[in-house]
């Protein structure tokens, strides 16, 4: 169905390089496209979605330079040099993470439409603070908005996440870990 | 029967069948695919709530020659969107009934000029006198609708209303109002369609009830069954919002890729969305209550009207709803329902999960605690002394055929949140603090699937089949948009087959591959289309025991060996089947009376909610909900749609308030359309006691609705336990506190921490 999309590619343009889910990645687009598109239109990267276009609701959060932002608001110029993961980036090998692992687990994913950037948010959260409260997950989760699931389930995943990477060290959730090379 | 029988896969809490998808991003969106060639699309949408269109200007320094553009008279088929009432125009012909009515639209292959154009369009209006309240609507001094602004109207009556009144020891009047409220799944509307002369019209896109569009598109492009095709993508979020809007936005993508010979992709921002699309209908429902002495029920009396907007759409089934619940899941023997729905020059209000039940429990449950606060009784033991048992009758008449056990879960709910002791606890303390906490309940029951002999009439056809690949796959037209369709008919389809989960997929949600079994609405999915399913599958074993030599016990491999023998001797192996009403089923549709619907699930609500005195905030601190819905299917799936429910419902009652101004929303943004986030959601306990339905799929009833109908009276039943202050209108926010608190207390000045 993504039919090979003429790229908005256009050598007039400046190129602006970083880092998507350990790829370097260089793009030639209007200096003010939204990181949002030029994610979603330039480099295919679907998973992100757009709900709100203002920063309100947060699918579209993605992780740049150890930072939770929301793609929508951010011009792609300012992702110059950096270091950015999406939820593409986190079953990398195929295999899902334990945080994912731990969303399919405790019904933390309803229509699915706001968990690639629960996700990030899950993701920036845990790498900061591995075993965080209740108070500390629906605070670290307050700027992305389900309307599906009440919250109750994901905070649950979240949380069952953080308990299964005490004994797995394999996933420590370090922006380093996560944007190896492939 | 299976209902009692142990089940492998029903009732395990096995992976969301298209759970891994959604985690990885692999999900398709609508807006996540592109066809080749594929133009955007946008709407050009009044601007005034009423009128008649004296021109239409297009802005020179545009090359409309770029542009592909469509009216009313490009429409080859009926102006009008096929729903129940056929008054709704696909495109405004020459007169505009509400803001945002669409006009006229526009493709072109880039999406930003598209933007610009969109501005380039000047409409010139002669305007009408707008109607925007059910007040003015039923005033009729501006007809805006039919002969009498009256889109809908229902009278229920039981036993003798009239007489009750002058043998009563207490009579409880009220009013209580509930807003309008927005869906807000996070995934706006969106549709891709493409036109060509061989194939017909096609569309992909974001929706609820495939069949439904297809209606609407048969009819706007006059063209047969085979020239129409709907293909659910994967839908984020729906609620009812996605129930009728995507006929609307469907026709129009399909009108601008017919005249334009591309596919064309029109999917709303979050602005348009909130401005143009459906919301759940704002009521006004009045009570006149009769009781003896000791606070049983003698009479109710309700006057329920609702605010429809300025098309029919589906409010009279909407009505219909609200009537049926409207005196709650309680012993009465005298009933009056007058209920009305008034066309105003709003966009027109929709479905939106509940259906019309939240507004009318929210004010028989508000009520009930005005009765307690009246009599000087204990809310819970004024409930108890009133609900149905089995064998009772309804406000129907409908015989309570299958077993009650409300007192059993508002024992269960008094447990569990500690009920008396917290409510002691909090009057103790709430003296001396600026913050008072209270404990409110609620109490109601929600029908599951289509009203009295609405299951009749669609008519649902659903099956199995198995694909030579050995695939058996599961055929219907219900959709998944995060509730768990997928999973729970590919549950039950494993269960009843004897094989395993994984050996079972859904088929693709396209009117070209899947009969119709009814939309995905109403809590009949489970109900309904899992027992069309669970009776197909058992319809298969027994074919293959008969014609295929399966045996009276098998494995999987043995069933797939049987399968590929009957395919052999008869070409396919499919088995479907159709809706059958259980027996003994009687409905009177004009006078409201009979049985209503097959099955009930049942309620408990309990909320905890804290109300500061200095900021004026509600928040609640806890919640517990207790139910009945037949049997679980899937534990984490059901306590997700608990849980979800209520969240939905504490927004409707202290959050979401959707501000109107001359017809128009003017909060159309997340900024200041405010729901709740994860810090604004308690701690929900959410319990299941299971009553096995015989004539539900695997025993269950639906459960869907049923959660947005208690929270909002419970929240408002709690705060005037912390308050003493009646509240009888949501959304409650907090300059709505501070009103009702400073004219309560005027000459008190709020206490300081």
């Amino acid at each position: 169905m993504n039919a090979n999309e003429k790229a908005d590619t256009n050598a007039h343009w400046p190129a602006i390089r970083f880092t998507v889910n350990g790829e370097s990645r260089t793009v030639n687009v209007p200096p003010m496209k939204r990181l949002l598109d030029v994610l979603r239109e330039d480099l295919h990267l679907t998973g992100t979605k757009e709900g709100c276009g203002e920063g309100e609701c947060g699918s579209c959060s993605v992780r740049m330079n150890d930072e939770l932002v929301n793609s929508c608001l951010v011009p792609v110029l300012q992702a110059e040099g950096a270091e950015i993961q999406t939820v593409e980036g986190l079953a990398l090998e195929g295999e899902l993470d334990p945080l994912q692992e731990a969303f399919l687990q405790n019904g933390g994913a309803q229509c699915g439409i706001c968990t690639p950037g629960m996700l990030m948010a899950a993701a920036q959260l845990l790498a900061h603070r591995p075993h965080p409260s209740e108070t500390e997950i629906r605070e670290g989760l307050a700027g992305n908005l389900c309307r599906c699931t009440g919250f109750t389930r994901i905070v649950a995943s979240v949380a069952a996440a953080a308990r299964s990477t005490e004994s797995n060290p394999a996933m420590e959730p370090e922006l380093e870990q996560t944007h190896h090379a492939r | 029967m299976n209902t009692h029988a142990t089940t492998r896969i029903v009732g395990a809490p096995v992976p969301r069948k298209e759970g891994v998808d959604k985690l990885v991003g692999r999900a398709c969106y609508v807006d996540d695919m592109k066809r080749e060639g594929m133009w955007y699309g946008a709407t050009v949408r009044s601007t005034i709530p009423r009128g008649l269109i004296r021109s239409i200007a297009f802005d020179r320094r545009i090359e409309w020659s770029e542009f592909t553009v469509v009216t009313a008279a490009d429409i080859p088929g009926e102006n009008i969107i096929q729903l129940i009432v056929a008054d709704q125009p696909c495109l405004a012909d020459g007169k505009v009934n509400h803001c945002e009515e669409p006009i006229l639209l526009l493709a072109h292959p880039d999406k930003h000029k598209l933007r610009e154009a969109l501005g380039g369009v000047k409409i010139e209006y002669d305007a009408l006198p707008p109607v925007f309240t059910i007040e003015e609507s039923e005033q009729q001094d501006q007809i805006v609708w039919g002969a009498d602004n009256l889109l809908k109207s229902f009278l229920l009556e039981k036993g003798d209303v009239d007489s009750a009144w002058a043998g009563a020891g207490h009579i409880v009047e009220g009013e209580y109002r509930t807003g309008a409220q927005e869906h807000l799944y996070i995934e706006n509307q969106g549709i891709i369609a493409e036109y060509s002369a061989e194939d017909g019209v096609t569309v992909w896109g974001s929706l609820q009830c495939p069949y439904y569009v297809f209606k609407a598109l048969r009819g706007v492009f006059d063209l047969p069954d085979e020239k129409v095709r709907v293909i659910q993508t994967e839908t984020g979020g729906a609620f009812g919002g996605k129930e009728d809007y995507p006929s609307i936005l469907a026709s129009h993508a399909a009108l601008l890729a017919k005249k334009s010979g591309h596919p064309v992709k029109m999917v709303y921002d979050r602005m348009e969305d909130l401005a143009a699309t459906t919301k759940r209908h704002p009521a006004r429902v009045r009570h006149r209550t009769a009781l003896d002495k000791d606070g049983k029920l003698l009479a109710i009396e309700i006057h329920l009207d609702t605010d429809g907007g300025a098309y029919a759409t589906l409010s009279s089934t909407v009505l219909s709803r609200a009537t049926l619940h409207s005196t709650g899941p309680y012993l009465c023997p005298n009933v009056r329902v007058r209920a009305q729905s008034w066309a105003t020059n709003h966009v027109p209000y929709g479905a939106f999960r509940g259906f019309g039940a939240p507004q009318a429990v929210f004010a028989m449950e508000r009520h009930m605690d005005e009765i307690a606060a009246t009599l000087d009784m204990d809310p819970v033991e004024l409930r108890r002394k009133n609900f149905l048992h089995d064998g009772d009758t309804n406000a129907t008449e409908q015989l309570m055929r299958e077993p009650i056990i409300l007192d059993k879960l508002l024992d269960r709910a008094l447990q569990a949140s500690a009920y008396h002791a917290k409510c002691a606890q909090f009057a103790r303390e709430n003296e001396l603090n600026p913050i008072k906490r209270g404990m409110g309940i609620a109490a109601f029951y929600h029908g599951s699937g289509f009203t009295g002999s609405g299951e009749l009439y669609l008519n649902s056809l659903a099956g199995v089949d198995v694909t030579p690949e050995s695939k058996v796959r599961v055929l219907v037209s219900n959709t998944e948009f995060g509730q768990g369709t997928n999973t729970i008919l590919t549950q039950i389809a494993s269960e009843a087959l004897g094989i395993e989960y994984s050996d079972v997929t859904m088929a693709a949600p396209d009117t070209d591959m899947v009969p119709n079994s009814g939309p995905t609405v109403a809590s009949r999915t489970s109900m309904v289309v899992g027992r069309l399913i669970e009776r197909a599958c058992l319809q298969l074993i027994s074919r293959l025991r008969e014609q295929a030599g399966l045996g009276a016990t098998h494995t999987r491999e043995e069933f797939l060996a049987a399968c590929e023998r009957y395919r052999v001797a008869h070409g396919e192996v499919s088995s479907m089947c159709r809706y059958e009403a259980p027996p003994d089923i009687y409905w009177d549709d004009q006078k409201y009376h009979g049985e209503a619907y097959g099955a009930y699930a049942w309620a408990i609500y309990v909320a905890q909610v804290a109300v500061d005195t200095v900021t004026y905030s509600a928040e609640v601190e806890n919640f517990w909900a207790v139910q009945e819905v037949g049997r679980v299917l899937h534990p984490v799936l059901a306590a997700g749609q608990i849980e979800g429910g209520i969240a939905q419902g504490i927004g409707y009652a202290l959050y979401e308030k959707v501000v109107l101004d001359g017809g128009r929303m003017t909060n159309n943004q997340m900024t200041n359309y405010i729901m709740p986030t994860a810090e604004d959601v308690p701690p929900i306990h959410v319990y299941f006691e299971e009553v096995p339905f015989r004539y539900g799929g695997f025993g269950a009833k639906g459960l869907g609705e049923l959660p947005h109908d208690g929270p909002a009276p419970a929240i408002l039943n709690a705060i005037r336990d912390a308050t003493g202050v009646s509240f009888n209108s949501i959304p409650l926010l907090p300059e709505d506190l501070y009103a009702g608190l400073a004219a309560s207390h005027p000459v008190e000045e709020p206490a300081l921490p």
